[in-house]
């Protein structure tokens, strides 16, 4: 029994996202299908899955919903793609490039601060590498993917941003205890 | 301070470092590995408290958390004090300070003890009785001196520095207790691969087997053993062993939630370490091993100090090295106690007596104490104990065959040993709603069928041996692993020189010699309940155990009946004449024991109180030193004071330029659905009371939503992108309700439309400018874009570019003035307000804030959501019947506006308001009435919605809903105000401009 | 809290949903043919069972969709989740007892 205790050095990092573009497609199976298919896809990911192509990821975040991520110097080809592949199917296709800010965390404690803000159980076993989902982040909706085994990508609404991003912080003080 | 009965050798103190702490202002010493308890009565101090309500003075019953009496605030400051910490429980460390509760003025004298002198005019349902009558007596005599009384402990007054953390888990199987069993079941779940949490209160694992020093585990002391399970369950990645941790509330679902204290023990804690964790777990599978309390023996002056429970001496002596007192006199019904009569021998300690209530006691453990030379007196019960600030003597009395008692004798003691048996802990299982159990051979309840996934092991369900303690513990965790998918095999393990603990007991008060009248036997320490007490509800009709606990309090507070609830059953029992069984069970209720509030509140204070959102003007609004105010989760700007302006002045200054030149506002907080799909039209049609089919591309539509019941919900502007999308704006705290029942009806009713719904409230920052220039503001910024009135005209739409950045401009205006309202995407929002502040501003462009854009749009009769209605007006209260679709079939909430209800003429209506005297702005909120020399209460006509001072027509104006309003039009009304009533005259609520000629430029 | 099953997402805690009322009211096809009294009916008037109910809620923190459960308002155990569209499931004796324990 030690009277003076210590912090662990920081095993938790957090980081602005890249700057992207989004878009979220909503439809039934056949306009998925051909969104899918537009963006480079074999098929339309399983649900809470991501899937990838050069330059951009799509994530499943509902039975009838997909999440399209580009990076910028892609975009404009994946949009005129995602547009052409769509034309003639019942769909909705709308851009959410600025309504949504991504934060990067990543190291060995990232699985205790993402337990301290979520009810979602983050080990790896029920959370592995690919799945995202939305969930709430505190008091803040947000996606939250899981791009390795220690690394996560969360995805808030643009005016949550300083909210998480300090209760990020903050907890990640709190775990090194 | 002299450590006289510190015992050396004993204890698993760390007597190479000495502790200094201040108990009520003065110092002692302890050893590190300390409660306050052990070391206060190392330094032969019992008295550590005051009774609540006859403020006796009370010394330490037990060791652990079921203690009642020794309550201490720990911590010094008006923000650092916690009150109602378990001396027990409490580990000292330097510098520690702690004060006992309930006292005035000190400890050992005082003067709320009179309370006891006055005894029997305090009986059972005190508070119900006297403080009925007089009624007048409530506020000023009644209330203050319950007030003052009331409640334990005193609260921090200041806000608490510190930290406390919070974070959910998962697990396989969590393990609720450290002891024997606890252990046994944490290592057989831990060996086969499962997630295991194992929590234990206390500070260090073991349990009893810390206690217990002569049993043998694979010929082990009980201790060692310990040691090396936990080596072995440290070193399991998928193994947590929490300590200090007490699991306090059993949620549904197998939600458990602990409270990890992290620095209470600590002199010097890490800098912002957090005091506290809160766990909330999520298990599979559940074993409660949360061990068994000792009962107390109900007699006479059982609440001295130097009374208490006959384990608990064993663990202050085995645990802590003290000894309690000198002379002991041991009273039980059970074989437990004689072992600790042995222990304390062997200490040093003399043992007076054994009195045994059972006729002929006959264990292993009664052979050893009289082979020891211990007197041991069967069938002997404890008529009282005597002595104030510590028991000096008792009276034992021989139990006489006809079931009365003989004469008394008196024997000296410093320390009364008291063993009724011992009750499984079961607050946990009760919490998790599991069916109790009374068990005939043992004489307490024991868990029963279980509702969650859970199982109790060991002594929480009446198994006391040592060796059934182990086999339970390990097959109840094997179960439990096996059960999520971990098979593996429950360990065994060899044991020796075991003792039969529980297999005696006794409920109820201890039979006495003549009535007793004046004794003071406790029931509940705690609450200060007494046999008397209980006996006294039953007489006066109490019938149900629920209502014997409200009427006495007994089982209540922090305690939760944990020492006192087989007692008090056993009195309610003998009382009623009904067996214990069948009097009942109450509700153990979380907390297991009490939780801080800094625990509950964890990260979620100051700015992680909620998530303040600010938009992306925010900074430019405080840099010119914008008021703002809250408007659900965001920060909106109020006003935009200049040279010291008051609101008043500020609004009236950005109204007029407004209306003269041109403003600025900050619409972002808008909410913002994009309605995508063929069916897009249709399902618009369906939602709205509006028409839709017939709205060109490229134009705009007010549109009001109802709900189901036909009362205005929403509204907001809808532009319309292309055929098949619609641009639709919600109010700013109706957005995510408003998509939600959009969702509603579109999963649940109309499934078969092809139209997709997606929130872009963030997507877009939007900023209005409004006012006569407000084109030539513009103009030159849209790159080309045509907004002439030809072009663009009122309510219409475009989609272009703004200095480069895409947009959606819409020709719209909630002041009543030619505008605009600039979408760009959010990430361009500030530098968008930027450029348009900077071409604006040589027109004489001004900011302005909520204050003002309320007081533009009530000038011109527009309506607020929420402000003019309030959840039962239809459009055509609030004046937009104009807006509602005659020719759709269907809508939401066209059936209900057809019930003869939502048709009658006197319905509240919207109406403008305004008074004689132009300067008198009237109150919001306040009500109007037909005459005002009538009798109270007055008939109610309707009330102010809306009330401002319009700068630009010089007199104050206000907007009302009034009863069948619209055909009161001229009519002067009432405004009942504090001593006055204000007259007022009923108008058309559009004050400016009422032909709308300025919007049209 | 309480465990829910969304059809489409698995098992999540109580906090990412909402309760959206009892299930399989049927909206009337056409309101305005329905007396007044039909309509107040579909409007307000609910069950209130001590037993199994089936009832709405939504994943609103989750994926948003709307889907139909089975519980016992005495225990909150839930029977059973399923999609919005299919018909109220019965539930047999061996089920609702144990969701009644
Ligand atoms: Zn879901």
């Amino acid at each position: 029994m030690s009277d003076v205790m210590t912090a662990s050095q920081a095993r938790f990092d957090v980081a602005a996202g890249p700057d992207l573009r989004r878009w979220v497609l909503q439809g039934r199976d056949a306009g998925l299908a051909a969104g899918a298919a537009a963006f480079g896809l074999s098929g339309v990911p399983d649900m809470l899955r991501t899937a990838q192509v050069a330059g951009g990821t799509a994530a499943r975040l509902g039975p009838h919903e997909l999440v399209f991520f580009a990076e910028p110097d892609r975009a404009d080809a994946i949009y005129s793609a995602l547009q052409a592949g769509l034309k003639d199917i019942p769909s909705s296709l709308v851009e959410i490039s600025d309504r949504q800010v991504a934060i990067d965390i990543s190291g060995p404690d990232v699985e205790l601060v993402l337990s301290s803000l979520s009810p979602m159980d983050f080990n790896i076993r029920a959370f592995p590498v690919g799945m995202a989902t939305r969930t709430l982040l505190a008091k803040a909706d947000g996606m939250v993917w899981r791009t390795g085994p220690q690394s996560f990508r969360l995805e808030v609404w643009r005016s949550f941003v300083p909210y998480m991003t300090e209760y990020l912080q903050k907890v990640a003080c709190d775990v090194r205890f | 301070m002299t450590k006289q009965y510190r015992i050396p050798g004993r204890g698993r103190v760390n007597t190479a470092r000495r502790v200094t702490f201040t108990f009520d202002g003065r110092e002692f010493q302890g050893y590190e590995g300390d409660t306050l308890a052990s070391a206060l009565l190392a330094n032969g101090q019992h008295l550590m408290g005051r009774s609540f309500k006859y403020h006796r003075p009370r010394g330490v019953v037990s060791a652990g958390s079921d203690e009642p009496n020794a309550l201490v605030a720990v911590g010094s400051g008006p923000a650092l004090q916690t009150p109602n910490l378990r001396a027990t429980q409490v580990e000292i460390h330097d510098g520690l300070v702690a004060i006992s509760q309930n006292r005035f003025p000190c400890l050992k004298f005082d003067l709320g003890a009179v309370n006891t002198l006055a005894a029997p005019l305090l009986p059972a349902g005190f508070y119900y009785k006297t403080f009925m009558w007089p009624r007048s007596f409530w506020d000023k005599v009644y209330e203050p001196i319950i007030r003052a009384s009331a409640g334990l402990g005193v609260a921090p007054t200041a806000p608490d520095p510190d930290q406390y953390a919070f974070r959910y888990e998962h697990c396989d199987v969590l393990v609720v207790g450290a002891g024997p069993a606890g252990l046994a079941a944490a290592l057989a779940a831990g060996r086969a691969g499962a997630r295991v949490i194992v929590a234990d209160e206390t500070a260090e694992a073991g349990g009893w087997l810390l206690s217990d020093t002569t049993s043998r585990i694979d010929g082990k002391t009980g201790a060692a053993w310990a040691r090396e399970v936990v080596d072995e369950l440290n070193a399991m990645p998928n193994v947590r062993l929490l300590t200090r941790c007490t699991a306090f509330n059993y949620g549904p679902h197998n939600m458990v939630a602990l409270n990890e204290r992290l620095t209470d023990h600590l002199a010097h804690p890490a800098v912002g370490q957090p005091k506290e964790r809160l766990w909330q777990v999520r298990a599979k599978e559940v074993v409660l091993a949360a061990g068994a309390l000792e009962r107390p023996l109900v007699f006479d002056g059982n609440d001295r100090p130097g009374v208490m429970l006959a384990t608990a001496a064993r663990t202050y002596l085995n645990r802590y090295g003290v000894a309690c007192g000198r002379r002991a006199i041991v009273v039980t019904a059970d074989d437990a106690a004689y072992r600790v009569a042995l222990d304390l021998k062997d200490a040093g300690v003399t043992v007076a007596a054994i009195a045994d209530l059972r006729p002929a006691p006959d264990g292993a453990l009664v052979a050893a104490a009289i082979r020891a030379g211990i007197t041991v007196l069967p069938n002997t019960t404890i008529q009282r104990a005597h002595g104030l600030n510590r028991v000096c003597s008792v009276e034992l009395a021989q139990l006489l065959p006809d079931g009365s008692v003989g004469k008394g004798h008196q024997w000296r003691a410093d320390l009364v040993l008291m063993s009724g048996g011992f009750t499984p802990s079961v607050h946990m299982f009760s919490q998790s709603r599991g069916k109790l159990v009374f068990d005939e051979e043992l004489g307490v309840y024991v868990p029963g069928q279980s509702a969650e996934r859970e199982r109790s092991a060991g002594a929480c369900r009446g198994v006391y041996r040592l060796d059934r303690v182990l086999e339970d513990g390990a097959r109840a965790g094997a179960e439990a692993a096996a059960a999520t998918g971990f098979d593996g095999s429950a360990p065994q393990w060899q044991t020796g020189d075991l003792d039969e603990p529980g297999r005696g007991g006794f409920a109820g008060a201890l039979p006495r010699r003549g009535k007793g009248l004046r004794a003071m036997a406790f029931v509940d320490y705690q609450n200060d309940v007494t046999a008397k007490d209980v006996k006294l509800a039953v007489r006066e009709g109490f019938r149900s155990i629920e209502h014997i606990k409200r009427y006495t309090t007994t089982g209540m507070a922090t305690d939760q009946g944990k020492s006192s609830n087989v007692n008090a059953l056993g009195i309610a029992s003998e009382a009623l004449g009904r067996p214990v069984e069948k009097v009942g069970l109450t509700t153990f209720r979380p907390p297991f024991t009490p939780v801080t509030f800094g625990a509950f509140a964890g990260h979620a204070r100051e700015f992680l109180f909620d998530p303040v959102r600010r938009t992306a003007a925010d900074g430019w609004a405080r840099d010119r030193g914008a008021v703002f105010e809250d408007v659900g989760l965001w920060q909106r700007a109020r006003y935009f004071p200049i040279n010291g302006e008051d609101m008043e002045a500020a609004v009236r200054r950005e109204c007029l330029a407004t209306r003269s030149a041109v403003g600025i506002f900050d619409a972002s907080t808008l909410g913002k659905i994009e309605v995508v799909g063929p069916d897009a039209a249709t399902f618009m049609n369906r939602m709205y009371v509006n028409g839709w089919t017939k709205l060109a591309v490229g134009r705009c539509r007010y549109g009001l939503l109802c709900r189901e019941n036909g009362f205005v919900y929403d509204d907001g502007v809808v532009g319309r992108v292309a055929a098949d999308r619609f641009h639709v704006t919600t109010t700013t705290g109706g957005a995510a309700g408003v998509l939600n029942m959009m969702e509603d009806y579109l999963q649940t009713e109309w499934p078969d439309l092809d139209v997709w719904l997606t929130s872009t409230s963030e997507e877009w920052s939007v900023i209005a400018v409004q006012g006569p220039l407000a084109r030539k503001v513009l103009a030159p910024l849209v790159d080309g874009l045509d907004i002439s009135a030809e072009a663009l005209p009122h309510m219409s739409m475009a989609e272009g570019s703004i200095c480069g950045v895409p947009m959606r401009l819409f020709r719209v205006s909630f002041t009543g003035e030619l505008g605009f309202e600039v979408n760009v995407p959010s990430r361009h929002g500030r530098r968008i307000w930027d450029a348009i502040w900077a071409a604006g501003e040589p027109h004489g462009m001004t900011p302005y804030g909520t204050e003002t854009m309320h007081v533009l749009r009530a000038e011109k009769g527009y309506i607020v959501v929420g402000q003019e209605t309030d959840g039962t007006a239809t459009p055509d209260d609030v004046g937009c019947g104009w807006a509602v679709s005659k020719v759709k079939k269907d809508f939401v909430g066209k059936r209900s506006l057809a019930l003869p209800a939502l048709k009658a003429p006197d319905r509240l209506q919207l109406v403008g308001l305004l008074t004689l005297d132009p300067s008198e702005v009237l109150e919001e909120g306040t009500q109007l009435v037909a005459r005002p020399d009538e009798a109270v209460p007055m008939h109610k006509l309707g009330h102010v919605t809306s009330s401002y001072f319009s700068a630009t027509l010089g007199h104050s104006i206000a907007l009302a809903m009034v009863a069948g309003g619209r055909a009161r039009m001229g009519e002067t009304l009432y405004v009942p105000v504090e001593g006055r009533s204000i007259p007022v005259k009923v108008t058309n609520p559009v004050f400016y401009d009422v032909e709308g000629a300025r919007l049209n430029v | 809290m309480l465990l829910i099953r969304c059809p489409y997402c698995g098992d999540r805690a109580e906090i990412e949903y909402a309760n959206a009322g009892e299930a399989h009211i049927v909206r009337p096809a056409d309101p305005m043919a329905v007396s007044d009294e039909e309509w107040a009916q579909y409007l307000y008037m609910r069950d209130n069972p001590k037993g199994l109910i089936a009832e709405r809620w939504r994943h609103s923190h989750g994926c948003g969709r709307f889907f139909n459960a089975i519980r016992d308002t005495r225990t909150d155990r839930f029977v059973m989740t399923y999609e919005m569209g299919q018909p109220r499931p019965t539930i047999d004796s061996e089920a609702a007892a144990e969701a009644a324990r």
